[in-house]
């Protein structure tokens, strides 16, 4: 190349450089791929509306910063025959270079103020919920309502591992969505069971850590129904990209329906829980629950992985009596990532799934674990 | 003294020589960058598509980890330790380090570390998974046992960092030529000297954190438990106390790199050489008020999110005056752009455009929208890979002639630079889209609405993968064959006294400390 | 700035790589050892460390008694001294600062309190909900006598906090309050170094020798009652590593603290049996310095300590 064809080169890649920030910043303010949603709560209007500004200052500022760069590599070039001044010192100029991005900045800095105390009016909600972030799924409590349950990813492994096609929702469904009633103030407070996981709703814009021990709170309010999808942020072990948060928003009268219809649920459940169970019916229902709360660690085959998490094949605790196993599934194992299910799964499931795992994989126990075995065992604590 | 190298592999292990040390830490550096590479591209390769493909999440987060632990303290620092090692005592006109033993061992201790933090991928449960900011619990309770190497080897290697710092300090506080008064130094020196400071300020920092977490996982306390009156949070502000003036120990000697580079192809003095220097030095003390700027979303009270916001704004004034410094530099020059300027041009354009994302990030309200998502991914790419890394590239074809007297090959450096350039921007421009659509980061897998973004993200890095190997092939075939230069001054515009020694640059320099008028 | 017209830079040398390769094997045994694993890397590594520093030190000695060091070496090995002291001070910051976090932060939030009181009384909503929800019962105290797990599970709890604290006792117990003979003995300690700082200027080397002497039998003294005090803590006040924060943050402090009077006491040691070879002169005397600068350093870290961990309770 020669030293021209060189220079204009770069100059012409310089302008598409230039050219594409600041395409992108107009691309990012209309298409909704590439930009911030706009969401359909107060709060997550504000966190765009000072996005968007952000993106416009920038925009303008380096659109001015290099483009005087660019006509500066043009025009300087020693190519172009420039010889270098020698100057290099100007008081003015750098007086007016700190002083005038510094008020940009003073500026800029109110609406982000304004924006941040929307995001903090968290007081007089409506409705409380607390969330409980779990290796790797949330818990959704209704506080004082008497109404939780947990939401689990329900996109089968056989998806994910490319062994069948991915559906249309991919990695955004979950066993049971959070339900929350259009135009009322929500509050969530937000802990984590375990480690720390981080509940984000883009459209709310409400994205807070699930601190273990330590609560923290956002809030929404919307009038828009519809089914809200966001994902766990934080890194919390190998189940993080696995354990989304949907939310449904749905009108007042509909959500009243449906929370009388979550506490029948319960009511009717604990009348239920003395039924005698077959064999079958529990290795049946037993799998689906290890595959849906134990796969994940103790992998599908019960072989575990080494060093992390034990093999429940042919351990000892599952050879054992049934005691010893179903106390490890309420209460857990201090101190590791075998969590408490007592909170989790009901009496049923935990039965179901014992006597699954003793059961299964050639763990050939023979004997059948019924709901009020946990029961009397929760009672016997 | 000796006049040359030993002979052998001895010169390597026992050598004293500040020469010889950079050229360790410089060969070191890369191999570590070429490791830290290879799991990127595991990472980019995952990522190409939906669904799990090459490895398993539990791999994945390993991956992730390790290579952001690999590229900061592996890659990155010792890239620059080395560089300072071979300029700064033949820029101050000094006959060595002030202490060239405790050189050595800086570095070795390096390998050592670095060996141990890699080996934990083999143990049992896998190497460290939570994250380079091995955030509590995660890291500790939930960690597997490796852990402890990990902790082990992050305190040898904060050593070494300390002692290389207490080096250069000493160095410049002690070392320089008769005349060479402090506001005459090369802007790169004074960049190192204030990152020695925020060094020796802040590894010690990262020592307690991860001597809490050794503690919580082994003794039995509580720092990060609520449970016995700690908080997992507690680890957080630990960590970013230390983890924010890191970015800019990440980022200073690249500024300082930058600063020599771009007046010798200007063929102009630096302009505005003294707010050069007060800007760098506020960048660092800013840098110390900041950090929890990293944990909008942690649930602190208004007042701190307030605070830490403002204090954050503020630091793109300075940095705002470092850019317009160098832009004015080129104004009215003689401008060439030899390899080295169009990385740093690169650079200059690259970083302040990360600095702008950086800019919008401190926004706490719209914060809560990007925190740990793509688009802090393609924020902390923007200013360390095109910042950093850019400016390394630049320092290698800049001063390589100098070290081996073999010049570079002009067209080879130019079709390296734009191969770089082009795949850096197709590799992590759309990452921005990614994070603002709602990809978080440290994800395994995706919905597919990402699919698209992700997959010219993963093709844009496999370019930038091409491009550094086409950097070592360069820089193997400049050492082996590269037409000799013996010019002292090898660049035209070039300035400063270490372009006043023969080229290459004898194995000892100022045996006698030159005047500097 | 320079000066002078040559600098002593060492041979080759062997003593780094044996070094790196020291801690090296220190960092793996370790970490092998916490596992449950063999110790015996870590004594090896320990053994490889503590030749080669005492050879390394030699050397260095051996340089400065053949006069290769010439002041500006010197002045090297001086700042070196005082960065590698202010590494130390921003360690101990790392563990002050966690512990005004947790008392003065955490503790509020997690007793359902503002945290921020100074400036707004009214306690967020979040902390309102730990204590309601997740700690039911924990009071805002410190020293944390008992755990928020405590408070909440009872007996159950595997948090529970000391049976008594080592705060200040009240003033009829006063002269049975260890910390307090601590803080006269490492205040005196560091008076008597200073002594001998001044003998060592005047050319009074029996001045130097003696005081020099009493500061490193002070140190002595420090390290038994420090001694006398953990097992007290442990065998009769349930005060231990595990007795929630105040205990962690209690015995971290003063544990790191403790092993940097160690640290320190070696430092006077080898001044001490140098001191006694006739090695320092009055204006060749940075070995000792730096000894004491060190000791200085300890001392104020004490004081820092009294106040926090001790006496503001
Ligand atoms: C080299 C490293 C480097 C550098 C230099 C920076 C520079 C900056 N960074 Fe960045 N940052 C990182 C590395 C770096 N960062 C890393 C690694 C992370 C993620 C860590 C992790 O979580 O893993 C991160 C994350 C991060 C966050 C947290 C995001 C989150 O997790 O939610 C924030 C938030 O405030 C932030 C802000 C900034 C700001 C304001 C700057 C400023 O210094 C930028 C200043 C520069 C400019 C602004 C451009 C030039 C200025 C002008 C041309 C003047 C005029 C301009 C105006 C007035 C607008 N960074
Ligand atoms: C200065 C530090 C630095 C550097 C240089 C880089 C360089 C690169 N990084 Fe980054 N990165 C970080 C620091 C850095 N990174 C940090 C701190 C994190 C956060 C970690 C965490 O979340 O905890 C991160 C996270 C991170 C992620 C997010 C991972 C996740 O959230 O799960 C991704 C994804 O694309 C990524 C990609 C890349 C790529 C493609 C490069 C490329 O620039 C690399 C180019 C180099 C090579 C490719 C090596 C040369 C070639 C070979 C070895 C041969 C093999 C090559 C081929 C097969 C083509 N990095
Ligand atoms: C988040 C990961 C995780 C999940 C999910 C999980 N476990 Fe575990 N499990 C562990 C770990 C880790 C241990 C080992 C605990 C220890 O160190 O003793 C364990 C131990 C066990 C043991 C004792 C095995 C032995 O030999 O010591 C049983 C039984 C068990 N789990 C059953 C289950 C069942 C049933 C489920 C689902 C309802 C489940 N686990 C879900 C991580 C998990
Ligand atoms: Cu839960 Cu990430
Ligand atoms: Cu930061």
């Amino acid at each position: 190349m020669s030293k021209r064809a060189k220079a204009l080169f770069l100059s012409l890649l310089s302008l598409v450089v230039s050219l594409s920030f600041a395409g992108s910043a107009i691309a990012a303010s209309t298409g909704r791929e590439l930009n911030m949603p706009q969401g359909v709560t107060e709060v997550s209007q504000a966190a765009y509306d000072i996005h968007m500004i952000m993106v416009w200052v920038c925009t303008v500022i380096g659109v001015g910063v290099f483009g005087f760069m660019f006509y500066v590599m043009y025009a300087h070039r020693k190519s172009r025959g420039a010889v270098a001044e020698n100057f290099h010192e100007n008081l003015v100029v750098e007086l007016l270079w700190t002083i005038v991005p510094a008020i940009i900045l003073i500026v800029m800095a109110v609406p982000a103020t304004t924006a941040l105390m929307k995001v903090y009016n968290t007081e007089n909600p409506d409705i409380d919920i607390k969330v409980t972030g779990y290796q790797w799924k949330w818990q959704y409590e209704y506080v004082g309502e008497g109404v939780k349950f947990m939401s689990e990813l329900n996109t089968s492994s056989d998806e994910i591992y490319g062994r069948a096609p991915k559906g249309e929702h991919y990695l955004r469904e979950v066993t049971q969505p959070l339900v929350i009633p259009a135009g009322k103030k929500v509050r969530f407070l937000i802990t984590g069971n375990d480690v720390i996981h981080s509940w984000w709703v883009p459209d709310f814009g409400v994205k807070r850590d699930a601190v273990p021990g330590l609560f923290t709170s956002a809030w929404a309010k919307t009038d828009q129904p519809g089914i809200y999808v966001g994902e766990c942020t934080e890194l919390c072990g190998l189940g993080h990209a696995f354990m989304p948060v949907v939310v449904e928003v749905k009108e007042e009268a509909e959500y009243n329906e449906w929370l009388a219809g979550k506490k029948a649920e319960a009511a009717e459940y604990a009348s239920t829980i003395g039924k005698t169970w077959t064999f079958d019916e529990l290795m049946v229902r037993g799998e689906e629950v290890y595959t849906r709360s134990c796969a994940s660690c103790h992998q599908a085959d019960g072989k575990g992985i080494p060093g992390v998490f034990p093999a429940l094949k042919g351990s000892p605790i599952a050879l054992g009596p049934p005691e010893g196993h179903i106390g490890i599934l309420i209460n857990g194992v201090a101190g590791t990532s075998m969590q408490s299910f007592a909170d989790q799964l009901s009496e049923v499931d935990i039965a179901a799934v014992v006597h699954y795992e003793r059961n299964a994989w050639g763990n050939d126990v023979g004997d059948v674990v019924q709901p009020v075995d946990v029961l009397n065992y929760k009672q016997n604590q | 003294m000796a006049h040359g190298p030993a002979k052998g592999i001895g010169r390597w292990l026992f050598t004293t020589n500040h020469k010889d040390i950079g050229t360790l830490y410089l060969w070191f550096s890369f191999a570590m960058f070429l490791l830290g590479g290879f799991f990127a591209m595991v990472i980019r390769a995952e990522l190409f598509q939906p669904g799990m493909q090459l490895v398993k999440p539990e791999f994945f987060n390993q991956m992730t980890t390790m290579h952001g632990l690999v590229m900061v303290f592996g890659a990155i620092m010792p890239a620059f330790v080395g560089l300072a090692n071979w300029m700064i005592p033949m820029m101050i006109g000094a006959p060595d380090m002030a202490l060239p033993r405790m050189n050595n061992l800086s570095f070795w201790i390096l390998p050592f570390a670095f060996a141990i933090l890699t080996s934990t991928l083999f143990m049992d449960g896998g190497g460290p998974n939570f994250g380079w900011t091995f955030y509590a619990p995660l890291s500790t309770t939930y960690a597997p046992d490796s852990v402890n190497y990990f902790i082990f080897a992050m305190h040898i290697m904060g050593a070494s960092s300390i002692m290389g710092s207490i080096n250069i300090i000493a160095t410049v506080m002690n070392m320089r030529a008769p005349g060479m008064t402090y506001m005459k130094m090369p802007l790169f020196v004074w960049t190192w000297v204030i990152t020695a400071f925020l060094l020796v300020a802040v590894m010690p920092v990262l020592a307690g954190a991860v001597t809490m977490m050794l503690m919580d996982i082994n003794f039995g306390t509580s720092f990060f438990n609520a449970a016995g009156g700690g908080d997992p949070v507690l680890f957080q502000h630990v960590f970013w106390f230390f983890g924010h003036p890191e970015v800019y120990i990440i980022i200073l000697p690249a500024f300082g790199v930058v600063s020599q580079i771009i007046p010798t192809f200007s063929r102009k003095p630096l302009f505005g050489y003294s707010s050069m220097v007060y800007a760098t030095a506020a960048i660092a003390f800013l840098s110390f008020i900041v950090w929890a700027h990293h944990m909008f979303t942690v649930g602190m009270p208004i007042a701190g999110e307030l605070y830490f916001m403002y204090a954050t704004m503020l630091i793109a004034v300075p940095t705002g005056v470092k850019v317009f410094n160098w832009i004015t530099t080129m104004y009215k020059g003689s401008l060439t752009f030899e390899t080295p300027m169009l990385f740093s041009i690169a650079f200059v354009i690259l970083f302040t455009f990360g600095g702008f994302t950086g800019l919008m990030l401190s926004i706490a309200a719209a914060d809560m929208q990007y925190h740990d998502t793509y688009f802090v991914v393609a924020h902390f790419h923007y200013v360390m890979v095109a910042g950093a890394v850019f400016s390394g590239t630049a320092a290698i074809y800049y001063w390589l002639p100098k070290w081996c007297g073999k010049m570079y090959n002009e067209t080879m450096g130019q079709v390296q630079f734009w191969v770089a350039f082009v795949g850096f921007n197709i590799a992590f421009m759309p990452q921005h889209f990614l994070g603002l659509a709602g990809m978080p980061r440290r994800y395994a897998d995706y919905g597919l609405q990402f699919a698209d973004w992700n997959m010219v993200s993963s093709v844009g890095a496999f370019i930038y993968g091409g491009a550094q190997l086409m950097l070592l092939f360069n820089v193997v075939m400049t050492i082996r064959n590269g037409k000799p230069v013996s010019d002292p001054k090898v660049w035209e515009g070039a300035e400063g006294l270490e372009w006043t020694v023969p080229t290459p640059a004898p194995y000892h320099t100022f045996a006698t400390p030159p005047t500097v008028k | 700035m320079s000066t002078e017209s040559s600098y002593y830079v060492p041979e080759q040398s062997k003593l780094p790589i044996i070094t790196a390769a020291g801690m090296g094997l220190i960092a793996y045994g370790a970490a092998t050892w916490v596992l449950g694993g063999t110790n015996m890397i870590f004594l090896v590594g320990m053994l490889i460390m503590a030749a080669v520093m005492y050879k390394w030190w030699s050397t260095v000695i051996d340089e400065n008694m053949r006069g290769l060091a010439s002041h500006q070496l010197k002045h090297s090995y001086v700042l070196g001294m005082l960065w590698f002291i202010f590494s130390e001070v921003m360690f101990f910051a790392a563990f002050f600062g966690a512990l005004f976090y947790v008392r003065v932060i955490v503790n509020s939030w997690l007793g359902g309190e503002a945290a921020f009181g100074m400036f707004d009384n009214t306690p967020t909503d979040a902390a309102v909900a730990n204590n309601a929800l997740l700690w039911p019962g924990y009071e805002t105290q410190w020293p944390v006598m008992v755990t928020p797990d405590q408070a909440a599970n009872g007996a159950a709890a595997q948090f529970s906090g000391p049976e008594q604290s080592m705060s200040f006792p009240g003033w009829d117990r006063l002269l049975q309050w260890l910390p307090l003979w601590n803080t006269l003995v490492l205040l005196t300690s560091s008076f008597t170094v200073h002594i001998a700082h001044t003998g060592l200027k005047n050319h009074d080397r029996k001045k130097f020798v003696t005081w020099l002497g009493i500061t490193v039998a002070l140190g002595v003294i420090f390290l038994i009652l420090q001694a006398e005090e953990y097992i007290e803590a442990y065998q009769h006040m349930g005060l231990t590593l595990e007795s929630g924060i105040y205990g962690t943050t209690f015995f971290m402090l003063t544990g790191f603290h403790g092993a940097h009077v160690t640290l320190g006491t070696v430092m006077l040691l080898i001044a001490f049996l140098r001191s006694l070879k006739g090695h320092f002169t009055h204006d060749d005397q940075f070995g000792f310095e730096a000894a004491a600068w060190y000791w200085h350093f300890v001392d104020v870290v004490w004081v820092g300590l009294f106040i926090f961990v001790y006496v503001l309770a």
